[in-house]
């Protein structure tokens, strides 16, 4: 099939407009057709996801399947996946139709919700596959209208404060990312990302009032990739938004965040900054590698001390994406390597501990640490899953959670031993706010009058977790399911990092950073 | 036949676990106990049939990332063997004990199926450790370390309604996460260095990484001293040594078979094993290895002093395996690696036997653990008093002094330690540890005397239900027992005999002492090559067989190891000489232990037999001492103030501070004057942004367009 990303990406899309133009009436009949359309949508999606997959051919470098077309105002429409992109693809597909399994309870204007979780995914989708600058752009920022939506319609009680924080977050760095897209094409002459890829933006030093900016345009123009970058990862100090966020949206997304959104923030570092900028990065990396260990200290020991359950897997998915950052800019192969394989075991593991929190939520209605305690009493099954992922969170071997934690370390230890230490001390904050948590909801004796009655697992919660369970202790057990498909392209990316700041090195234009 | 012994535990645990609603409790049960069997059967027959050549076998790939490449495999060479016979015997033993044990559990419900819960925890223990032991990369090893520590919180963990068990559990896996901390760092410094963590290459590397420096946080260091201390600090952590050692006491929370098998038998003795793993770098790496041997020394006195006023058994039994293991890394941080893993094997034995003994004691007195509300039981359990008799004998170590070799199993290989030390030059660690054997003879035959002679104290009708465990329990009991008299006897030779046999018993090449300078292996140390060489080297024998001598001319020949680092189970450098200089060491020397032994023995019967009333009077002559010692040197207490609290303070001002103080104050006062344009803007606040913020993508668009646009058609 030539257009076969298309085919996958636009499936949703599709199924949306079809509830939105055919589905009337909000009674439970339509209710439940909304929620089967868009069960079905989803996973035909990530069936039609695993064709490409299986089409894709990991030994070769450059882009495949790639489409090529024009539409409005002479706009290039042009997708296309290669080793880094396409396992964010199969994430997003994997995890979209447990979305709407984890929704079924949902009883507040369930189309117009499955209609935003469908354009969601089309978006998203979008943003991983799209080579043309001006598309990965409106993707990237469509996105998050329906996420803004998901909280601002089904979130909880603050989510006009939380869903305007996201907004003012985001909104900056994006502004930002503008002007360096505009700047991008005057120099390049194109927005078409494979050609961008290859093209040598400037990296003569050069100074603004009087400050030298090391590495020249390339620096301004990562800066500029970096506020919108680093927003959405989240990092440290811009992350505030996150907990906020996944405090007042509904479970499922929480789920799409943490697993897919957050995501978005690397993928675009890997895609952008990191190739298209070399230079700038290569000055920048101290810096970044900095924020990433202090982030995970930080946010650990915030962590440590929530008493809302869904913060606290917030705080800790950001020390977790502070790992990405740092594997992305040690900029060796076993950080890249690491880092892509954080963002795959993270979009598991988390979204399965929101989905925790949403199975008692919806028995308790309560995200306090303290209404619970003594769960395993009466929901073993549910204890179990929940030790499960909890061990995934502080990376146990075994799962997937620590071949990320392990390789993006490794990569980080080659670079800078300081950064290395502070965020390996993470792994024992980590074990400590997890176990902490717990063994607050899950161990103790049951003894709270609202608990007496509560209710283990049932059968459709069970299979949401299923899948999760399998994917992080296939990814922990064997990862080169993982790394056999990114290794070529992370090879061949980092080898060309390697090769333009060692060029710049002999030009002399960053001597002063090193 | 490796793979079916590694991997029984783990279908063990799976079928166990998961399966036992469908094939019931009992079956499942049984089904975890006979593949450990199998398990333990092959594991012998590795053991004794193994002909100290290396294997390795490759299970799967695993990690790969450039030129990093980790394959799940199985490493079997003479440590491993050693540590195979430990864990599975050890581990079937107390699977079988558990029927008994874990009977009745009044933690637990009747209708609630908490055993086949027990036994797979168990089986799932026994398969970590077994990774743990049979990787042969640094990975998979800290694969095993972490699923044993997984295992271990969730079996300290096990009676989950009890506060002190979930704290305790949790305090385990976090203490432990810091030892993981610096293993880790210790890995991926290797991976800098050798670009691998196979040990393979990572022994082969050695005297390279010996001559490298590297920088490391803020200065430069010699590489094979970073990571000789990198990774013992893993060991520390595992193996509960000091600063470290805070979790093993508070692991007694978990019922007694899992402190058999995890807190005394194997997991804690994972240190142990590491560094004698990696004993190429440790050869290395002096420094290391010194601070090793301090720490080592340190902790054995200080458990030991801890051990004499504790009145709960099992806390008695934690104190002391912490002391032992201190034993162990004397002998590792002098060089005699050989004496170490001697300790661990015999140790297991006696170890094992004494808290599955404790266990028995408990069981029958309906889990009062309380030293004090116990008396005169010898009566009421025969067969567990003369059991819990072979441990004292055993650890206390009595043998027939200056033999060596004929006694008890912890006579003879705690002889070995202590000499090694005296030997290894260590007098600080020589001189604790000889005090340590003293303080160690009393805490135990103290604890027989409380709980097997005298008056029985406490609560009366416990007293009179008291009685004997079922056959299931006695059992383990009477095999330990044997382990625990003749372990030491058996193997004195294979680890502690001359180079030559133990040389013979890990693979390693041995030289004779002439020979060995012609060989131009000596290159390290001339000096001391040259000494023993005048001692016993004659001409004649400069010749004779270098590999593998005869053990009858052991006395007369004289052997040196002569291998690379990597050829055998152990490296020992040619400048080694601890074991003949042990074997060498003077009368007094070698009757010290002995004579602290006899010491020790004679205050505890004096205290506990003849005069009850003085142990009371002295604590009270003595109370600052006392309660120090009581308090456990108040470590619990300073962690806490130091390390727990801040930690949490930290977090708060972080967060209140921080997050919602200083970062969302900036944002909501740009906020403040941003906000209500917005809304004014959009009408709506509830939505209003969002349109506000499709617009503003719009504008973002139509701008980028229009710039494209022109300059598109500039250019």
């Amino acid at each position: 099939m030539d257009n076969l990303l298309s085919i996958t990406t636009f499936i949703p899309a599709v199924a949306a407009v079809i509830l939105a133009l055919f589905l009337r009436g909000d009674d439970e009949a339509a209710q439940r057709n909304a929620k089967w359309v868009a069960l079905f949508a989803t996973s035909a999606t990530f069936v039609v996801s695993l064709f490409i997959l299986f089409g894709f051919d990991p030994s070769d470098t450059g882009f495949q399947f790639v489409e090529e077309g024009e539409w409005l105002l002479g706009l290039k429409y042009k997708m296309g996946v290669d080793g880094i992109s396409v396992l964010f693809v199969l994430l997003t597909t994997f995890i979209m139709p447990l979305t709407i399994l984890a929704s079924w309870n949902v009883t507040d204007r369930v189309k117009e919700y499955m209609i935003a979780f469908l354009a969601l995914e089309t978006l998203m989708l979008g943003v991983f596959m799209a080579l043309d600058l001006v598309l990965f752009y409106i993707f990237f920022e469509a996105g998050l209208i329906p996420m803004f939506l998901i909280i601002g319609i089904w979130g909880g009680k603050d989510r006009i404060y939380a869903s305007f924080k996201f907004f003012l977050y985001t909104f900056l760095g994006s502004v930002l990312m503008l002007v360096a897209m505009v700047a991008m094409f005057s120099d390049a002459g194109t927005t078409d990302i494979p050609t961008l890829l290859t093209h040598e933006f400037a990296s003569e030093t050069f100074s603004i009032l009087g400050v030298q900016i090391i590495g020249g345009m390339q620096t301004l123009l990562f800066l500029a990739f970096f506020a919108s970058f680093a927003v959405k990862m989240p990092m440290w100090p811009v992350h505030t938004w996150l907990p906020d966020a996944h405090v007042q949206a509904p479970t499922a997304g929480s789920v799409v965040l943490a697993a897919i959104l957050l995501k978005m923030g690397g993928y675009g570092f890997l895609r952008f900054s990191l190739p298209m900028f070399p230079v700038g990065s290569d000055v920048m990396a101290t810096f970044v590698l900095w924020l990433s260990a202090i982030a995970i200290v930080y946010t650990s020991l915030v962590a440590l001390v929530q008493e809302d359950m869904k913060k606290l897997i917030a705080y800790s998915s950001v020390a977790h994406m502070g790992f990405v950052t740092m594997g992305i800019f040690a900029a060796n192969q076993q950080g890249i390597d690491g880092a892509i394989f954080q963002m795959l075991s993270h979009g598991f593991i988390s979204a399965a501990l929101f989905l925790c929190v949403g199975v008692i939520y919806d028995r308790m209605h309560t995200r306090d640490i303290d209404a619970y305690g003594g769960l395993v009493n009466r929901m073993p099954a549910y204890a179990l899953v929940f030790m499960f992922f909890t061990m995934g969170n502080v990376g146990l071997p075994g799962t997937s959670g620590f071949v990320g934690e392990f390789l993006t370390l490794m990569g980080a230890f080659q670079v800078n031993t300081w950064v290395t230490a502070v965020a390996a001390s993470g792994v024992i904050f980590s074990a400590a706010y997890a176990l902490w948590l717990y063994r607050r909801v899950v161990f103790g004796d049951l003894i709270k009058e609202s608990l007496k009655t509560i209710k283990d697992m049932n059968a459709r919660e069970k299979w949401i977790f299923a899948p999760l369970v399998a994917m992080t202790l296939l990814l922990g057990v064997y990862p080169s399911l993982v790394t056999d498909v990114i290794g070529p392209a992370t090879a061949a990316l980092q080898s060309s990092v390697e090769t333009a700041v060692a060029a710049a090195d002999a030009a002399g234009q960053v001597a002063s950073s090193h | 036949m490796e793979t079916i012994l590694l991997f029984a535990p783990l279908v063990g645990a799976i079928i166990c676990g998961f399966g036992w609603p469908l094939i019931g409790e009992k079956a499942a049960q049984w089904t975890a106990t006979g593949l450990l069997f199998l398990s333990a059967l092959l594991s012998w027959i590795t053991f004794i049939g193994f002909d100290g050549v290396t294997e390795q076998i490759t299970i799967m790939r695993w990690i790969e990332s450039g030129t990093l490449s980790i394959d799940w495999m199985i490493r079997l060479d003479r440590l491993t063997a050693i540590m195979l016979i430990v864990i599975t015997t050890v581990s079937s033993l107390v699977h079988l004990y558990s029927f008994g044990y874990m009977a009745h559990d009044e933690n637990f419900r009747d209708d609630e199926s908490y055993r086949p819960r027990f036994f797979a925890y168990l089986s799932l223990f026994t398969f970590a450790m077994l990774m743990l032991v049979t990787a042969d990369n640094l990975a998979q090893m800290f694969f095993g370390w972490e699923g044993v520590g997984l295992a271990s919180y969730l079996l300290i963990g096990f009676y989950y309604r009890k506060p002190s068990a979930n704290k305790a559990a949790m305090k385990a896996f976090v203490v432990n996460r810091v030892g993981d901390f610096g293993f880790a760092l210790g890995i991926f410094a290797l991976f800098f260095l050798v670009d691998s963590i196979s040990f393979s290459d990572i022994f082969a590397a050695a005297p390279t990484i010996a001559e490298t420096q590297i920088t490391f946080l803020w200065a430069e260091w010699n590489a094979a001293e970073v990571i000789g201390i990198l990774l013992f600090i893993g060991a520390m952590g595992k193996s509960a040594q000091l600063i470290l050692h805070t979790w093993l006491p508070d692991a007694m929370e978990g019922p007694t078979p899992v402190s058999a098998l995890i807190h005394a038998a194997t997991m804690v003795t994972a240190g142990v094993f590491l560094v004698c793993r990696m004993s190429p770098i440790y050869e290395f790496a002096p420094h290391a290895t010194g601070f090793i041997t301090v720490l080592g020394a340190t902790t054995a006195f200080f458990a030991a002093t801890i051990g004499l006023v504790q009145t709960d058994i099992k806390r008695v039994i934690a104190y002391s395996t912490c002391s032992q293991l201190g034993y162990m890394f004397v002998a590792a941080g002098v060089g005699m690696y050989s004496a170490a893993m001697f300790h661990l094997l015999t140790h297991a034995f006696f170890k094992a036997l004494l808290f599955l003994g404790a266990g028995s004691v408990i069981h029958g007195m309906h889990h009062e653990q309380d030293m004090m509300n116990y008396g005169n039981l010898r009566k009421k359990m025969p067969y567990t008093f003369w059991g819990m008799m072979m441990g004292t004998l055993a650890i206390t170590g009595v043998g027939i002094p200056l033999t060596g070799w004929f006694g008890f199993a912890g006579f003879v290989s705690k002889d070995a330690i202590i000499e090694s030390s005296w030997a290894g030059g260590s007098s600080y660690g020589f001189w604790l540890l000889v005090i340590a054997a003293a303080l160690t003879s009393f805490y135990s035959w103290r604890l027989i005397f409380l709980t097997f002679f005298g008056e029985a104290r406490g609560d009366k009708h416990t007293h009179e239900h008291a009685h004997e465990s079922p056959m299931t329990m006695l059992i383990p009991l009477g095999v330990l027992s044997f382990g625990a008299v003749f372990a030491g006897m058996i193997w004195y030779s294979n680890f502690f005999g001359h180079a030559d046999q133990v040389g013979k018993f890990y693979g390693i090449p041995v030289a004779e002492a002439g020979a060995h300078e012609e060989d131009g292996h000596a290159a390290a140390d001339t000096g001391h090559g040259a000494e023993t060489g005048e001692e016993h080297g004659t001409a004649d024998e400069a010749h004779a067989d270098a590999e593998g001598g005869d053990a009858a001319h052991g006395g007369e020949h004289h052997y040196v190891f002569a291998g690379e680092p990597g050829e055998g189970a152990l490296y020992m450098a040619p400048d080694n000489h601890v074991l003949d200089d042990a074997h060498a060491s003077p009368v007094w020397v070698k009757l010290s232990a002995f004579i602290a032994m006899l010491l020790g023995f004679g205050v505890a019967y004096l205290f506990y037999m003849v005069n009850p009333a003085l142990p009371k009077a002295l604590a009270e002559n003595q109370r600052p001492l006392y309660l120090f010692l009581k308090n456990k040197w108040y470590f619990d207490e300073l962690y806490d103030a130091v390390f727990v609290k801040p930690a949490v303070a930290i977090g708060r001002v972080l967060w209140k501070g921080g997050d919602v103080g200083i970062i969302n104050g900036f944002l909501n006062g740009i906020a403040m004057g941003v906000v209500p344009f917005f809304t004014r803007l959009a009408g709506r606040a509830q939505s209003g942004f969002i349109f506000t913020y499709a617009f503003a993508m719009v504008i973002g668009i139509a701008l980028l367009i229009t710039w494209m646009t022109l300059g598109g058609g500039a250019n």
